[in-house]
């Protein structure tokens, strides 16, 4: 039975920004979704605030609407569009949550948009735990198998109290009912962690319910994806199973593709319950997602959870297996069944099959807790992790330690030289589940533990603890043998060690070890993902490397561009970059080159099959990209590798790329290190005779106390070779200095600490630039709402500037332009610049894509990434101009007067983090990047796209109510008309009271409220941080002073993140939310598609 | 000094094809020669119930999933009393099981029962070889059994073919046996063992039914002897083209029109007694993830495969047959390969697949039933 002929339009719900739980996998999925609905002849219209996104990109659907995804903005694109259908299940929590609000407020029915996908019956089935406990007990009685873990439902702390005794007492889990990626569970192992998490669960649970679990540590996880069709056809397309065992989220879990220590008859077991379960909720065109727990003692199976939806794991199992379940869903969604699809790697076989794995696929998470110092490390069944590493091997040793050196973080690969430490102290670490507790466990083996006590100390698997034996002993082998033989080195290889690991070991460098390597002809062969262990022949050329005998590479006559991507998202390199690097794909397959990519993450659009003519799946380091070329370059001829469009990833990789003789396109290595290097880049400054600020270089505190006497407080400190302003900090005194200069670890003569001049004040402005050697092509000018200090990822900014006039644009663009022929460009630059007072200052250049590329190229719909991978390969901007791909004239610093307002805001993980007290993390923005991802808001006037930014990121800005102000001295005089605009608009005012004070003599009135530092007053007055727990509070201004004593601000900072009340905490950030206040109390908030203000920007460029 | 026990694992090994192909490894099992015909099997999970599954007699298997014998070797999943493979291909075997229901490990068991096994060898390579060549005969030598590879070929190349092989016998039972109903008895059913699997009698004593299994040799006689509602014919080893006895026995059954139902070398045997040919496919289907089609109900059923010939029947029409109507009832969604055959105007169907599923998904389980429902529909 074929497509269903009564749908001609489709809304489909994005996942909206990056946030931790909720990631790249969600672009990944819903490209593939809106691609299959496009083609199959329906008018796709998509929702998204994510600008980063590829689905967002105009030729992905028909009409894209980059706006808040909240029932309010979704509902008005439900009467705009007025589509037959809404398909909610490839948006993660986000779509799901806002697919159920708009059934159950009537807005579906009142506009007659069916739910496709899942019915509101089945994600209720699937996502409520009383609901779901409910099926599995349907489900053991139907089939014998399967049971919930023992719980209790709680919706106040007395029920907790009392849901423990039910339990037998604790540890016992909490989990809040539908929050996302697990946010606010955990295991409470007595009463002060259960009222703690508990009162958390209940708060941040949309219904106020928690539920209070029997304990399953240590027990064995498995996952099941599965997909059932209208004709009930049902197939399981992969099994996953977890390294680390219960109480780790399984996105912070090391996991494995197949499961590995199951038998058939177990396996078996858990696919008839996947299959009951996911008949017995309802999901009759998708898929879902099934997590098992078994008991390793007896094989005792607890279910426990599913989600009706795809996932983070289906875009795993769809990398792993090579069956792409997102694509599948969508086809289900709009009525085929899947005997009906065909598989597209065999071409000639059904997808109503189950692939099978003839590799090991080991998925490695990455985290970022060095970004939040206070936070608690242990991983609990909350995410933590930011990103993802996979990889693919002929077994599990070699898959495992290639997805460990995917990670791409020092310490993350194992090390077999130097002290080890006591066993049992390292047993005793290996207990709490971390963030490189595989490392503690090898470092514990090496010291002399026996598998039984890696066993009893870690509960992981004794076949997974025998694979880590295999690892050491092979590293004993390597570094015993009098010579490192043919046979020797083979073996290590075929159990993935790199050349870096066995040159450690030996003692050599790791390329003295690659030469002897290839000397004795041993090199990786490159095997094809195809679902089906090669019963058929692949047509999809997806690859992984593996030390075996046949390779798979076919030759080929075109000549090949290899584009290197980003490798797993982190904070300051994310989905953004993956963005970039498709773009490549696409413009460079259309230039008629054949397109070859790289990367090892799972998450992304760059790692789907489709996207490029070649894929590998492999690890971005120098040995791993090497072979590739190699590779290529014995298939055909190999034009050359990008590595300007994948951040700082392979753009690390490119000096080391060409000294083996690899040719680079676009932005040479000399040029890059022109823009990277202090002195090398000084100097270009100085020729093209552009100001920076005052710096120097320190290794001592004496040095440092040198310079920032000279140039003045506030000085910006930073170690150097850093990313995403890890470690930066600004400093306001000497003591601070000191202390700063004491903590750092890193600093030696060859890594100084950067002294720079802080811009206190300044107005910070990014610039995204192409350029060809002749001819600039300003992309986009970015001026940051917060003020200079907050790292550019982390602050808001508008692209056209909102402050900036004619003169300074010019100014910018001649900066820009210097800099780019200075320091070599060929492709995008980025660069940011300060201006202070009058003086324009060059604060640094990446002569690469940039995170701000995406957005860049939205706001100004001109696609900057494909322009720059033509001019790499030697297009000029001319040349592009007259094709089409760049706008005839013009660019992006002289857009027209009426061009749409785009605003750009980064969202934080704060909720997700706490202290090992289990309080939050303080939410101050700094130089520091800790934002996980941004959305766009997008409008004819400034105030408007604000106010859609902030709804994009936090939720809705209120139009009145009480608003908190509280705000450091220096902010106190910028702060007054701003306040006085938001009683204007009817909002009470609370401040504390020196805040309080200024604005009374301002003549503006504030309610005096209770810093916490005072307590509950004498007659019961609540302070500020009860009051915003009790809800009693819209909106909060608390701007923090300098550093140190700061806990009232703290509180109130993380009972705002707790009670997600709007919070600024800079007086810019203030007066552009009093302008979205304004607009949204004007009542004049429409929403307008991409194509719609694509369409308006050309005809008024014409 | 080195904890290593790497090193006992490392005597050398070597396959050998009959077209020249060698592959080098380390002797996996018993360490000695095998011959037999070389098959690949996809499954990940099961490697106990294959390698005890009478079908994969003669053969040689080479298992795609790389990772073999990490759940060790229990007493209860075992499809026969012995391994029946003739050697036994990996690539990267468990040193150490880990099942809660293990006994011992894979590589004793094999070693035990003498089965000779090579590892270490790129087992993609060879699949990829297999599915373009064919499958083949194969030898599998290791310890005092390698010589240079001119003899060693020689000797595989004059080992026996599988086409025209005649094998059933070999590893039937030779004397009855009974297998009780679980529960309340409310069918007798002669089931002839042409190399059955464990699990059948298993499936069918579930639904009460009392299975008598029945030598290979045993006649029309022999079956009516236990006053049978109904009669199964088992999956097992070799060409069905040489099955003539099976298939006159079975011809007895029709006739006298006593519901039947047959699997695997069994759809095979109702082929042939219906007048359909049947040939060897090139490499077969093996494995635990096959899409076949109910082309009855339009279903498809995730389904456990191990066969290399196949009934050559029309699928687009129905057949007239000695025995009235017969039609294609299942197809395999991957090849259009006939997976069952069914007869319109008696009671037998049979498929050429394995509902029992062992190893493998329990999808086709509902055929038991429906040879239930054959069997209530006699007596009604």
């Amino acid at each position: 039975m074929p497509k269903r002929t009564d749908i001609q339009s489709v809304l489909v719900i994005g996942s909206g920004p990056i946030v931790i739980g909720q990631a790249a996998e969600f672009d990944y999925s819903g490209t593939q979704a809106c691609r299959v609905l496009k083609s199959e002849g329906l008018r796709v219209i998509l929702v998204n605030s994510n600008p980063a996104t590829i689905m967002t990109d105009p030729e992905i659907a028909d009409a894209t609407y980059v706006e808040p995804i909240t029932p309010e903005f979704v509902e008005k694109i439900i009467a705009k569009e007025r589509p037959d259908a809404l398909l909610p299940t490839l948006g993660g929590q986000t779509a799901l949550n806002t697919a159920i609000s708009l059934h159950e407020n009537g807005v579906l029915d009142k506009h007659g948009v069916e739910l496709i996908g899942a019915n509101v019956e089945a994600i209720h089935k699937g996502e409520d735990r009383d609901q779901f406990k409910e099926v599995v007990e349907e489900v053991r009685k139907k089939i014998g198998h399967g049971e919930s873990a023992r719980s209790y439902i709680c919706h106040s702390m007395d029920d907790v109290l009392k849901g423990v005794e039910e339990l037998g007492g604790y540890p016992v889990v909490v989990r809040p009912s539908f929050t996302m990626g697990g946010a606010g569970s955990g295991f409470a192992h007595d009463e002060e962690e259960l009222r703690r998490i508990a009162g958390t669960g209940l708060t941040l649970s949309p219904t106020t319910e928690v539920l209070l679990e029997e304990s399953i540590l240590g027990w064995k996880e498995y996952e099941l994806e599965l997909m059932r069709d209208k004709h009930d056809n049902v197939v399981v397309v992969c099994s996953i199973e977890n390294f680390d065992p219960m109480g780790v989220h399984t996105g912070d879990s090391i996991t494995v593709a197949p499961a590995m220590t199951l038998t058939d008859r177990e396996y078996q077991i858990l696919r008839d319950i996947g299959i009951a379960v996911i008949r017995e909720v309802g999901v009759d065109t998708g898929g879902c997602n099934i997590q098992f727990a078994v008991n390793p003692e007896d094989g005792r199976v607890i279910v426990i959870e599913m989600n009706p939806r795809v996932s983070r794991s289906s875009a795993l199992a769809s990398k792993a297996t090579g069956f792409p379940i997102a694509k599948i869903a969508a086809k289900l969604a709009v009525g085929y069944t899947l005997d009906e699809i065909p598989n597209d790697i065999t071409q000639e076989t059904p997808a109503s099959f189950e692939p099978t794995l003839d590799y090991v696929v080991v998925k490695a998470p990455r985290f970022a807790f060095e970004k939040f110092p206070s936070a608690d490390s242990t991983l609990t069944t909350t995410m933590k992790s930011v990103g993802e590493a996979m990889a693919i091997g002929r077994n599990f040793t070699e898959a495992f330690q290639k997805a460990l050196r995917s990670l791409e973080k020092k310490g993350s690969q194992f090390t077999f030289v130097g002290e080890t430490g006591d066993k049992d102290e390292l047993l005793r670490e290996a207990v709490r589940p971390t963030d490189g507790r595989i490392n503690t466990v090898m470092q514990a083996i090496r010291a002399g533990a026996t598998p039984e006590e890696v066993f009893e100390y870690t509960k992981i698997d004794p076949w997974f603890v025998d694979q880590l034996f295999l690892i050491k002993e092979i590293a004993d082998e390597l570094a015993e043998a009098p010579e490192l033989t043919a046979d020797l080195l083979a073996e290590a290889k075929r159990h993935g060690f790199s050349d870096t690991q066995i040159g450690e070991i030996r003692g050599l460098r790791e390329d003295v070890v690659r030469e002897v390597r290839h000397a004795l002809g041993i090199r990786p062969v490159y095997k094809t993902v195809d679902t089906c262990a090669a019963e058929f022949a692949a047509r999809t050329p997806y690859f992984y490397s593996s030390y075996d005998e046949e390779t798979e590479v076919a030759p080929r006559e075109k000549a090949a561009v290899i584009i290197l991507g980003s490798g797993p998202n982190r904070i300051g390199q994310g989905i953004e970059f993956d963005y970039s690097c498709v773009h490549a794909s696409f413009a460079l397959s259309d230039a008629g080159y054949e397109t070859v990519m790289v990367n090892c993450n799972p998450e992304t659009v760059s790692t789907d099959y489709d996207t490029s003519d070649r894929l590998y799946f492999e690890p971005l380091t120098l040995e791993d990209v090497l072979e590739i070329v190699h590779a290529e370059q014995q298939a055909g001829p190999v034009a050359g590798v990008v590595v300007q469009l994948g951040g700082q990833t392979p753009l690390g990789l490119s000096q080391a790329l060409k000294d083996n003789g690899v040719p680079i396109v676009g932005t040479s290595p000399e040029a890059i290190h022109a823009a990277e290097d202090r002195g090398a880049f000084g100097r270009v400054l100085k020729e093209a005779g552009l100001p920076a600020p005052k710096h120097g270089t320190a290794t001592t505190f004496a040095e440092a106390k040198a310079i920032a006497d000279e140039i003045g407080y506030p000085v910006l400190v930073r170690p150097s070779y850093v990313l995403g302003g890890r470690g930066m900090e600004i400093v306001y005194d000497e003591t601070r200095l000191e202390a700063y200069i004491a903590e750092s670890t890193e600093i030696s003569p060859s890594r100084p600490v950067l002294v720079d001049r802080f811009l206190d004040d300044a107005i910070e402005i990014d610039v995204d630039a192409l350029y060809d050697g002749e001819e600039l092509y300003l992309g986009g000018v970015m001026e940051h709402i917060e003020e200079a200090g907050i790292h550019s990822g982390d602050s808001a900014c508008a692209l056209p500037p909102i402050t900036l006039g004619g003169f300074d644009i010019k100014r910018l663009r001649a900066s820009t332009e210097g800099i780019a022929k200075g320091v070599g460009v060929r492709g995008l630059i980025n660069i940011q610049f300060a201006l202070a007072g009058d003086i324009l200052y060059v604060l640094e250049a990446n002569p690469r894509a940039s995170r701000t590329v995406p957005f860049t190229s939205k706001a100004t719909a001109v696609p900057l990434a494909k322009a720059a991978a033509r001019i790499s390969l030697g297009a000029t901007i001319a040349e592009l101009r007259a094709e089409g791909l760049l706008p005839a004239n013009g660019d992006g610093g002289e857009l027209p007067l009426d061009a749409p307002i785009s605003v750009k805001e980064a969202v934080m993980p704060w909720s997700r983090f706490r202290d090992i007290h289990g309080r939050g993390v303080d939410t101050v923005l700094g130089p520091e990047m800790r934002s996980t991802g941004e959305v766009m808001g997008i409008d004819s006037v400034f105030g408007t796209a604000y106010a859609k930014s902030q709804a994009g990121a936090y939720g809705p800005l209120p139009t009145k109510g009480r608003a908190f102000i509280s705000v450091a001295n220096r902010d106190k005089r910028s702060m007054i008309f701003p306040a006085r605009e938001l009683v204007a608009h009817g909002f009470e005012l609370m401040a504390t009271s020196g805040t309080a004070e200024v604005l009374k003599r301002n003549g503006i009135n504030a309610t005096v409220v209770r810093k916490q530092s005072e307590g509950t007053g004498p007659n019961g007055e609540k302070t500020i941080v009860q009051l915003i727990h009790d809800g009693e509070v819209d909106l909060i201004v608390n701007t923090p002073y300098g550093t140190g004593g700061r806990l009232d601000g703290y509180d109130i900072r993380t009972a705002a993140v707790a009670r997600s009340v709007p919070c600024l905490t800079t007086v810019q950030a203030l007066a552009a939310a009093v302008q979205g206040i304004d607009a949204l109390n004007r009542g004049d908030v429409s929403v307008r598609s991409l194509q719609e203000h694509a369409e308006h920007l050309t005809a008024a460029r014409d | 000094m080195t904890t290593s026990t790497r090193g006992a694992a490392k005597t050398p090994a070597v396959l050998v094809l009959e077209d020249g192909r060698i592959f080098r490894g380390r002797a996996y099992g018993a360490v000695g020669e095998t011959f037999g015909e070389a098959v690949f099997s996809t499954g990940m999970t099961g490697y106990q119930e294959t390698l005890t599954d009478p079908s994969y007699h003669r053969q040689v298997v080479v298992m795609t999933a790389p990772h073999v014998g990490n759940t060790g070797v229990n007493d209860e999943d075992p499809e026969s009393k012995r391994i029946w493979v003739s050697g036994y291909v990996v690539r990267d075997p468990a040193r150490v099981p880990s099942n809660w229901r293990s006994r011992r490990s894979l590589d004793e068991e094999l070693a035990a029962q003498g089965v000779v096994g090579i590892s270490g060898i790129d087992t993609r390579a060879l699949t990829r070889h297999l599915r373009e060549r064919g499958a083949m005969r194969v030898g599998i030598f290791s310890g005092d059994a390698v010589q240079d590879d001119g003899a060693l070929l020689a000797r595989v190349q004059e080992a026996p073919q599988m086409k025209g092989a005649d094998l059933s016998a070999e590893v039937a039972t030779t004397e009855p046996y009974v297998v009780p109903a679980i529960g309340e008895k409310k069918f007798t059913v002669a089931a002839v063992d042409l190399g059955i699997k464990g699990m059948t009698p298993h499936r069918m004593a579930e639904r009460g039914i009392e299975v008598h299994v029945l030598p290979a040799t045993a006649t029309v006689d022999d079956v009516y002897a236990v006053n049978p509602d109904g009669v199964f014919f088992s999956n097992g080893p070799g060409d069905p083209a040489t099955a003539d006895h099976p298939v006159s026995v079975m011809q007895g059954v029709l006739e006298r029109g006593t519901p039947l139902f047959g699997i695997c070398f069994g759809n095979q045997i109702l082929g042939r007694a219906l007048g359909f040919g049947t040939y060897k496919l090139k490499y077969g289907h093996r494995g635990i993830n096959q899409p076949v089609q109910d082309r009855t109900t339009g279903k498809v059923e995730v389904t456990a495969h191990n066969h290399g010939f196949a009934v050559d029947a029309p699928l687009d029409k129905v057949s007239e047959t000695p025995f009235g109507r017969a039609e294609v009832s299942h197809v395999c969604l991957n090849d259009n390969v006939v997976e069952g055959l069914r007869l319109l105007d008696r009671p037998a169907f049979s498929v050429q697949y394995h509902p029992e599923a062992a190893a493998g998904p329990h999808d086709a389980a509902y055929l038991f039933d429906r040879f239930v429902k054959l069997m209530e529909g006699q007596r009604a």
